[in-house]
């Protein structure tokens, strides 16, 4: 069992959040104007990175809050968690991303 | 038509059925005194209000002066005027809670209060019951089924945060040194009384005994 930290709660059991997939993910600017594929890259195509990835979570059963994290794909070590909106920390492994 | 959120319809009154009503004696059977003891009982229908305002704007000033003030962060309770407390649930929403025979209406006063003013105000009494565990082992029972930390260093009297317990989402209170309130959705009051139960029923043995 994780035990991950929620911005506003504190240290709590990981059954308590819901994934939201990968971070930094923005919503196309003109969707109108994508082609199929790079609308269908934008909605399907997502990093699948081993080592560390920035993803999106929800404490679903607490505050209700989303935010985002740092975390390892290998180790599960959380390197940091951080609001929504707010640019990606970088941290001494990022340079793993996409490795 | 009968205004059935009025609770000074009698008829209305008499109808009322609690979620765990129909455990009530074997919370009765299943508890113990002593100095391992653990009881559990349900404080059925207090009256309970769904809040989201921005505590930082003037819709969020008018409802905290109905209610006493707002918690500004997890596991603060304010307690307000005539019983009424209300608990932190997240940055922007908040629980307020009222003794069961409390008359006056609490949600039309925060409904006035919030106004035209960006947020909601939710009569929520029906949603949730509440179970009061009580007793020198009532932390052990919870620590079977719950992961946050319930240290008195960590989980002091006056807090309340939103966890879950067997599973289940729950508002947990601590009211008192061996008191805790837990407010389950009624749908789920069954299932966590009798999980409860489970749990209480080591401390009710007797050493050299089998099991009741
Ligand atoms: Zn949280």
């Amino acid at each position: 069992m994780l035990l991950f930290t929620c911005p506003n709660c504190g240290p709590r059991d990981e059954t308590e959040f819901h994934y939201g997939g990968q971070a930094h993910v923005p919503y196309p600017e003109n969707p109108a104007d994508l082609s199929d594929v790079e609308w269908s890259r934008y909605l399907f195509y997502r990093e699948n990175p081993k080592g560390v990835f920035a993803e999106r979570w929800v404490h679903s059963t607490g505050c209700r809050q989303w935010f985002n994290m740092l975390r390892d794909t290998v180790s599960y070590d959380v390197h940091a968690v951080y609001p929504m909106g707010a640019p990606q920390p970088a941290t001494a492994t990022t340079q793993q991303k996409g490795a | 038509m009968a205004n059935t959120a009025e609770l000074t319809n009698a008829e209305v009154l008499g109808l009322r059925r609690s979620p765990a009503g129909h455990l009530a004696d074997d919370f009765a059977k299943g508890s113990t005194a002593g100095t391992h003891g653990v009881s559990l009982r349900e404080l059925p229908f207090q009256s309970m209000v769904g809040v989201r305002v921005d505590p930082g704007s003037d819709a969020g000033a008018r409802v905290a002066a109905v209610t006493g003030g707002l918690p500004a962060s997890c596991g603060q309770v304010v307690a307000g005027p005539a019983g009424l407390a209300t608990l932190w649930l997240g940055p922007q929403e908040f629980l307020v809670t009222a003794p069961a025979d409390r008359q006056s209406g609490l949600a039309p006063d925060l409904v006035a209060a919030l106004a035209d003013g960006a947020g909601q105000v939710v009569e929520l009494s029906a949603n949730r019951t509440t179970f009061e565990l009580s007793g020198p082992s009532a932390r052990a029972v919870l620590e079977k089924g719950c992961a946050a930390d319930l240290h008195p260093r960590a989980f002091t009297v006056g807090t309340a945060i939103t966890t879950e317990i067997g599973g289940i989402p729950v508002v947990l209170w601590k009211t008192g040194d061996d008191t805790f309130w837990i407010l389950p959705r009624a749908s789920f009051a069954d299932f966590l009384g009798r999980w409860l139960l489970d749990g209480m029923r080591e401390f009710a043995s007797v050493e050299g005994t089998p099991w009741p």
